[in-house]
C-alpha cells in the first residue's frame, strides 16, 4: 500500500492533465464556457438571498446578518464536497474503459474528480470576495492565514471518502443512490443554512460528530464572524482525523483494486 | 532461431487466472473476502468461478516476436492483460523487463468532447510519456495517423477509422521496450495496415519485444519467432510458429469435422422423423433415369428424405484418402462416398444416384448409374455401394450431398436430399466452384517465380 501511495507522486503529471481535461470538457460547447464556474455560485447565492431575505425574512437570528453572505460561506465549500463525492462514486464505472484496457492507476480517477471540483470552488472565491468586501465583513489577515489550512483539511477528507465510495460503488451500484440521499441529509445536519449557535445540548453534541460541521464553522469564523479564529483546535483535530480517513480510504481502495478490472 | 542466450523480456510462470462467474447473490461475499484477505475468490465455490488460464508458462526472449493463437475464449486476451498488469494472476508470477505498452483497445482513454490534439497529449501521458516527450513526437504521431486537417476537431466528430488510427499512432509512438498487441491490426484501409506492419518490422529491427495475440495465422507464420497455442486456458503447444500453426489448423479442422458430423446426424434424424414410406411421385431425382440430364427444376434447398423404401440407404459415409470417415477434405483429395444399402424385397429395377451442391445451392455435379449405362439385374438383402471421386477438384467451401436409390424411371425408393454436409479446404484461395488440375507455363522472358515459403 505504501509503495502504491509513493507511486501516486509519479502520476502528478497525469493528474494535472486529467484535471485540465475535465475542466475543459465540462464547458466545451457552451457559450459562456468558464464563466459558468462563476455564474453557478452566484446564482445559488441570489436564490438563497431571495428566499431568506425577501420571501422568509426574520426566520434567522440577528447574529447572522447579512444572511446570504453567511450561507455562502458554507454552501461554496459544501458544493465542492458533495459534488466530489457524488461524482467520484460513479467515476470508476464511467472510466471503466481505462481500467480494463489501459494500465492505469485507478486511484487517479477519484482524485481527479475531487481536484476538478476544488478548482470550481476556487473559481467561486472571487465572487465570495466581492460580497465580503461589499458587506464590509470584518476580515483579519491573521484569520485569513487559516483559510488554506481549512481547504487542505477538506481536500484530504474529501479524497479519503471519495476513494472509499468510488471503490464500493464498483461492487454495489446501490452506493451511488444511497450517497445521493445521504448527502441531502448531511447538508441539513451541517450548520450551513443555520448557525451552530442555534443548536443546543444534544443537538450540538451530535453536530460535533459531523466532520463537515467543523469545516463549515471554520469557514464561517474566518470569513464571516468577527473576532479571533477560536475553532482551530477542532480544525487541527479534524485534520488528524482526515489523514486517518485518507489512509483508511486508500487501504480499502488498494485492497479492492484488483477487482476493478473485472467488476466495472 | 537461437534465442537462448538473450535474457527474457517477458517471463510468465505457472500463471492461473480465475474469474468469478457473475452472480449478484454473492456480491457481498466477494467484497468481504477482497477486503479481508486481498483475494476475491476465497469464499466462492468452484462452480462459481471460471478458470481463464490454468498453469500457463512461457517466456519471451528480449527482441523476439511472440505470437499467441487459439480459439475464441481460449484465454489469449486474458494472458495479454496479465502480462500488461491490467489484471493480477490468481496464482503464478509475471515478470516484464522494460517499458511496456499495450495495444488492447485503441483510443481507450480518449475523451470525445476535447480535440484530437489534447487527447494525444493526455493519452500519451496515460501511456507513460512525459508532456515534453509527447510534444516532441506530436508531429510524427499526427503524420502517422494521417489526421493533420482534423487534429483540432473534437474526437467525437471522428469516424471510427480516424479514432482507431489516432489511438494506434499514439500507442506505437510511446516507443516501449515491450509491445503487447491484441488483434488491432485491422484498424484501417489497406495502406494503413501496411504502415502498421512496417512499423512492427521497424520495431523488430530495433530489437524490441513484441507479444502478439491474433487470429491471423498468416501473420504469426510470417512475423513471429515463436508461437504459443492456448486451448481452454492451457498452453497446448509452443515453439516454431509453423509447427504450432500447423497443429492448430489440424485441430480446428478436426473440430469442424466433428461439428459437421453432429450436424449431419441431426439432419438425418430430422429427415427420418419426417419421412413417409409412401412414395412422392413428383419428387425430383438427382439424375432421373428417363434419359433426361440432371434436373434443373429446383434443387430446392430443403433437406429431406422420402421414398417407398423397397431399397433403403441405411448409412452414408464420406471417406478421405487416409481411409477414415471424415467431413473435411482437401482440394484434390480422393474421396469415397460409401453407401450401405438394404433391399426389403428383391428388386430388379434400380439405380443409384449422387449429386453435389455448393453452399449457394448450385448443383456442381450429378449422376446416376442409369445415366452411366449400368443395367440393373437384381438386388436382395444388403450390400455396399462406393462412389469414388478420384480427385476432389472443388474450391474451398461447404458442400452438400444428395444420395438416392430409385427406379430407372425416377420413382424413388429412398431419396436423401441435402442431408450430408462436408467442407473442402484449400491452401489456395481461388474462386469459383471447379478447380481443374492445372499448371502455369511461362516463356523465359517472363520473369516470374513462385513465392518461397
Amino acid at each position: 500500500m505504501l509503495h502504491n501511495l509513493a507511486q501516486l507522486v509519479r502520476y502528478r503529471g497525469l493528474i494535472q492533465s486529467l484535471v485540465a481535461r475535465e475542466l475543459k470538457a465540462r464547458y466545451r460547447g457552451s457559450v459562456l464556457g468558464f464563466f459558468w464556474s462563476f455564474i453557478n455560485p452566484l446564482m445559488l447565492l441570489l436564490i438563497y438571498s431571495f428566499v431568506f431575505s425577501v420571501v422568509l425574512p426574520g426566520t434567522h437570528p440577528k447574529e447572522i446578518e447579512p444572511y446570504a453572505l453567511f450561507m455562502f460561506c458554507g454552501i461554496l465549500p459544501w458544493t465542492w464536497f458533495s459534488s466530489s463525492l457524488l461524482e467520484s462514486s460513479n467515476v470508476l464505472i464511467s472510466g471503466g474503459n481505462l481500467i480494463k484496457k489501459v494500465l492505469f492507476p485507478a486511484e487517479v480517477l477519484p482524485i481527479v474528480t475531487v481536484l476538478a471540483n476544488m478548482v470550481h470552488f476556487l473559481f467561486g472565491l472571487p465572487i465570495l470576495a466581492i460580497f465580503l468586501l461589499y458587506y464590509r465583513a470584518p476580515l483579519q489577515w491573521s484569520e485569513l492565514a487559516w483559510f488554506p489550512v481549512v481547504v487542505a483539511v477538506q481536500l484530504v477528507l474529501s479524497v479519503g471518502l471519495a476513494l472509499v465510495f468510488s471503490a464500493l460503488t464498483v461492487h454495489f451500484r446501490d452506493v451511488k443512490d444511497l450517497l445521493a440521499n445521504l448527502m441531502t441529509f448531511w447538508f441539513f445536519a451541517t450548520p450551513i443554512i443555520y448557525p451552530m449557535g442555534m443548536a443546543g445540548g444534544l443537538g450540538k453534541r451530535l453536530l460535533d460528530l459531523n466532520p463537515f460541521t467543523h469545516l463549515a464553522v471554520s469557514y464561517q469564523e474566518i470569513l464571516f464572524y468577527p473576532g479571533p479564529f477560536g475553532h482551530w483546535k477542532w480544525l487541527v483535530a479534524l485534520g488528524g482525523v482526515s489523514v486517518l480517513v485518507f489512509l483508511a480510504g486508500y487501504f480499502v481502495f488498494d485492497r479492492l483494486r484488483d477487482s476493478f478490472a473485472e467488476e466495472v | 532461431m537461437t534465442v537462448t542466450a538473450t535474457p527474457a523480456a517477458i517471463e510468465v510462470s505457472h500463471v492461473t487466472k480465475i474469474y468469478r462467474r457473475y452472480t449478484a447473490r454473492r456480491q457481498f461475499a466477494t467484497l468481504k473476502s477482497a477486503l479481508l484477505s486481498g483475494t476475491m475468490l476465497r469464499d466462492l465455490n468452484p462452480d462459481e468461478t471460471f478458470p481463464a488460464l490454468s498453469d500457463v508458462s512461457f517466456s519471451v526472449p528480449a527482441g523476439a516476436t511472440y505470437g499467441v493463437i487459439g480459439r475464441n475464449g481460449s484465454g489469449k486476451s486474458t494472458a495479454l492483460k496479465v502480462v500488461a498488469g491490467i489484471t493480477k494472476p490468481t496464482a503464478g508470477t509475471v515478470r516484464v523487463h522494460g517499458r511496456i505498452s499495450a495495444l488492447i483497445e485503441l483510443g481507450a482513454g480518449f475523451h470525445p468532447e476535447i480535440s484530437g490534439r489534447e487527447n494525444v497529449f493526455i493519452n500519451g501521458i496515460m501511456l507513460g510519456l512525459s508532456k515534453r516527450e509527447v510534444a516532441r513526437r506530436f508531429d510524427e504521431i499526427v503524420e502517422f495517423a494521417e489526421l493533420r486537417d482534423f487534429i483540432d476537431a473534437p474526437v467525437k466528430t471522428y469516424s471510427s477509422g480516424m479514432y482507431m488510427r489516432l489511438g494506434f499512432a499514439v500507442a506505437i509512438h510511446v516507443d516501449p521496450d515491450v509491445l503487447l498487441i491484441d488483434e488491432v491490426l485491422a484498424v484501417g484501409d489497406e495502406g494503413f495496415t501496411h504502415k502498421c506492419l512496417d512499423k512492427f518490422a521497424d520495431f523488430r529491427r530495433r530489437g524490441k519485444t513484441i507479444l502478439l495475440v491474433t487470429h491471423s495465422l498468416n501473420l504469426v507464420e510470417r512475423f513471429c519467432d515463436e508461437a504459443l497455442w492456448l486451448d481452454g486456458g492451457r498452453a497446448k503447444l509452443s515453439g516454431d510458429p509453423r509447427r504450432v500453426v500447423g497443429a492448430y489448423i489440424t485441430a480446428v479442422e478436426r473440430g469442424e469435422a466433428q461439428s459437421l458430423a453432429t450436424e449431419n446426424a441431426r439432419a438425418r434424424e430430422a429427415a427420418d422423423a419426417a419421412s413417409t414410406a409412401a412414395p412422392v411421385p413428383d419428387a425430383p431425382s438427382p439424375a432421373s433415369g428417363a434419359g433426361s440430364p440432371a434436373p434443373d427444376d429446383g434443387f430446392r434447398a430443403s433437406a429431406g428424405r422420402w421414398g417407398s423404401r423397397e431399397i433403403e440407404i441405411a448409412e452414408v459415409r464420406l471417406i478421405g484418402e487416409d481411409g477414415a470417415p471424415s467431413h473435411l477434405f482437401h482440394t484434390g483429395e480422393r474421396v469415397t462416398v460409401d453407401l450401405a444399402v438394404r433391399a426389403t424385397v428383391p428388386v430388379d429395377d434400380f439405380a443409384f444416384g449422387i449429386a453435389l451442391f455448393n453452399a449457394d445451392g448450385i448443383c456442381c455435379f450429378g449422376t446416376n448409374t442409369a445415366l452411366e449405362q449400368f443395367v440393373s439385374d437384381r438386388f436382395d438383402g444388403s450390400g455396399r455401394v462406393s462412389f469414388v471421386i478420384e480427385s476432389l477438384d472443388l474450391t474451398e467451401g461447404t458442400y452438400k450431398l444428395d444420395v438416392a436409390v430409385h427406379r430407372r424411371d425416377g420413382y424413388p425408393y429412398d431419396y436423401h436430399r441435402l442431408l450430408y454436409t462436408f467442407r473442402v479446404r484449400s491452401r489456395t484461395k481461388d474462386v469459383g466452384i471447379y478447380r481443374p488440375r492445372h499448371r502455369w507455363d511461362f516463356s523465359p522472358e517472363i520473369r516470374i517465380r513462385p513465392a518461397t515459403g
